[in-house]
């Protein structure tokens, strides 16, 4: 085999080793949705974030938005504060908006879900939302749920 | 002495527990066919790398054109290797290399000669073993003797002041034999340069042989001329320059008496 | 008796170290060999041919076969729980963090480490490395470093192509054959890989088993007993070696990569 078709060969291998490699990167990692600098940032304090974590989703009517950028817990109002990466096209919601953290399915990842209220004003860059509702979190709902049956 | 080009003296050298050479001393001339000959097994093949620096001695000096191999540093032995030059018992041909390609390769490491030059060179030393018609096969497609053949070309390739023959004549037949006979005698001759043939086929090595070395356990027994040799008295050279069976070289690997290994049963083996 | 057993016990450990010691000499004085590459890249064109392009097809084969695999068993997994839109998610994360670089790595060793190991081998045997070195040419310069930094670098390309075609194998599974959106598909393993902790820890991992196997492969071809059973050992050598190193390496780094989670 001479030279030029060696040197073809090799050229081609390593071609598709970079290409698949670009191919991982951009189609199932999170390179491409890595638009965390270029979103909006806005935060919310829960009084229990349950099992959220740094990039889990923000999702509105079930579309993704955003993402979850930074966790810390706010040791004057007791609670967790949690900041979230709206990406730019959607600047729409209003200041009254509702963030819960909802669970995808029984078992399934835990998620931010904005719920837009009526406010004539959109949410600013640094605003924060007011109205939240904490994780569900199931250990207490059956500590509750026998409780209330040891009452009857 | 101005025309000694290699000097051995006192060299010890052991492999594990075994002794191969204990106590050498040899001086090779500048110019001619120097033979060392001794039995199988005697580090005919490893005095070679020895002096080719590629294994260290335990004791005692090799000097090579006034330089003692073993303690120049990595540059400068390179630097002498590329004076000598060595033909292995297989030859040693690279084998992804085309027989061009392979006697070009020193040419190639060693000159910044350009292509054309790099061509000529090599087609004129493949000329000289004659196996120019043969610079497109690949090592696998040649005969031992043709490989052979193709390494000294190659080994030649640098105008060397010093060839090492290692076991040319093993496992040829007697045309091809006769092919690298001549050809050793002729590259010594029209070089001018010093051959060393290690060599136990006695009749070839004795018909062009200048100068003739006999070691065997490790020691020099016999030198001088080869008609000096087969004039010798030593038994024990006789045997081996004839080709005697029995002699002081026993026929017998030393065991118990037959006796008592066969008859009586008493032998400890099994 | 049990002397004797002592004294074998101790004789196989300190040869064990002896060839340890080799291999590290060995290592030093082949890396810095590998300058030479910068003004031959001729030859390291040639050894990346024979070491990467010629172990393409099996890495091909098997990354299709290991995705579609994988898809079928996630899939049987997750369905009971309505969670099979995680299908890729599972696939992804398996094939980035685990099985792309481990399977890879094990069949280079089998394909290329072998092959590397009797080629050196048997150039030892035929004599070629000592004629190099007669003719003054360093043999750890032209056959040793060339083959190192090739396998070195193949690998990592290798793995990534596994991984792709894993990815393929497993929507062709997950879409086509089970009937799973497409959309899903991609939208879950984008929402749940992540680009530096996934799948540039496992290309990390991969390169590290590449220096390894092709460590153990060049070595065990340049020290072996050059003869024909001698060759043959090494060839195993070099698999059982490689593959213990890859599998034991594994463990570690994966332990260290992904022990904070």
């Amino acid at each position: 085999m001479n030279t030029r078709t060696i040197e073809i060969a090799v050229g081609i291998f390593v071609a598709a080793g970079l290409a698949a490699l670009f191919m991982l990167a951009m189609k199932v990692s999170n390179l491409a949705t890595y638009g965390g600098d270029d979103g909006y940032l806005i935060s919310a304090r829960f009084d229990n974030i349950g099992g959220l974590k740094v990039r889990s989703p923000v999702s509105a009517s079930g579309v993704r938005v955003g993402q979850v950028t930074d966790i810390s817990y706010d040791s004057g109002g007791y609670e967790a504060r949690v900041t979230m990466s709206i990406e730019p096209q959607y600047d729409k919601f209003p200041t009254d908006t509702a963030a819960s953290i909802m669970t995808s399915g029984l078992l399934g990842e835990q998620f931010v879900s904005l719920e837009p209220g009526a406010e004539e004003e959109f949410l600013k860059p640094g605003n924060e939302i007011e109205i939240t509702q904490s994780a569900l979190v199931l250990e207490q709902i059956i500590g509750q749920f026998l409780y209330s049956q040891a009452e009857e | 002495m101005t025309d000694t080009l290699i000097n051995i003296r006192d060299m010890h050298f052991n492999r594990g527990e075994r002794v191969i050479f204990d106590g050498i001393d040899m001086a090779i001339p500048r110019k001619g066919i120097t033979a060392i000959m001794g039995p199988s097994g005697t580090g005919k093949t490893t005095l070679l790398k020895l002096i080719g620096g590629q294994l260290f001695p335990d004791s005692g000096s090799i000097e090579v054109d006034g330089q003692n191999v073993h303690q120049l540093k990595t540059a400068q032995l390179y630097a002498l290797r590329k004076r000598m030059g060595m033909l292995f018992q297989s030859g040693a041909l690279l084998t992804d290399l085309s027989v061009f390609d392979n006697v070009a390769y020193p040419l190639r490491e060693h000159t910044k000669l350009n292509q054309s030059m790099i061509r000529q060179l090599v087609l004129l030393k493949l000329h000289a073993v004659g196996l120019r018609g043969a610079a497109d096969l690949m090592p696998a497609e040649l005969s031992g003797g043709m490989a052979r053949r193709v390494a000294m070309a190659r080994a030649i390739a640098l105008d060397p002041m010093m060839i090492m023959y290692d076991e040319p004549f093993t496992g040829q037949d007697p045309i091809s034999m006769g092919v690298l006979v001549k050809l050793i005698r002729e590259l010594n001759d029209v070089l001018d340069i010093c051959s060393i043939v290690v060599s136990h086929d006695v009749r070839e090595t004795l018909s062009i042989a200048d100068y003739v070395y006999v070691i065997s356990d490790g020691k020099v027994i016999g030198q001088g001329h080869p008609d000096e040799l087969k004039a010798s008295t030593s038994e024990w050279i006789k045997q081996f320059v004839d080709g005697e069976a029995d002699g002081p070289v026993p026929f017998h690997y030393p065991a118990e008496a037959v006796v008592e290994d066969l008859v009586t049963g008493n032998g400890k083996r099994r | 008796m049990l002397l004797d057993y002592i004294q074998s016990l101790g004789r196989q450990a300190l040869s064990a170290l002896q060839r340890l010691g080799r291999g590290n000499l060995f290592l030093l004085q082949t890396i810095p060999a590998m300058r030479g590459m910068l003004f031959r890249p001729g030859l390291l064109i040639r050894q990346m041919f024979s070491v990467g392009v010629q172990t393409l097809l099996i890495i091909v084969v098997a990354g299709l076969f290991v995705g579609m695999v994988i898809a079928l068993q996630s899939y049987y997994a997750l369905v009971d729980f309505g969670a099979e839109d995680s299908v890729s998610v599972m696939v992804v994360l398996s094939l980035f963090r685990e099985l792309s670089p481990v399977v890879t790595a094990l069949l280079f060793a089998g394909r290329a480490g072998s092959a590397l190991t009797a080629e050196i081998g048997l150039m030892k045997a035929t004599e070629q490395l000592s004629g190099m070195e007669m003719m003054a040419v360093n043999p750890i310069e032209r056959v040793i470093a060339p083959r190192f930094l090739a396998g070195f670098i193949s690998l990592p390309l290798l793995t990534a192509i596994f991984s792709a075609v894993g990815v393929v194998g497993a929507y062709l599974v997950a879409v086509e054959l089970l009937g799973l959106d497409a959309g899903a598909f991609w939208s879950q393993a984008k929402a749940k890989v992540d680009l530096y902790h996934d799948l540039f820890n496992g290309m990390i991992k991969s390169a590290v088993f590449g220096f390894v196997v092709v460590w153990i492969a060049v070595f065990e071809g340049y020290d072996c007993v050059p003869t024909s059973d001698g060759l043959g050992r090494a060839t195993t050598r070099t698999v059982v070696h490689s593959s213990l190193a890859v599998l034991g390496l594994d463990f570690v780094l994966t332990a260290l990569m992904f022990g904070d989670d």
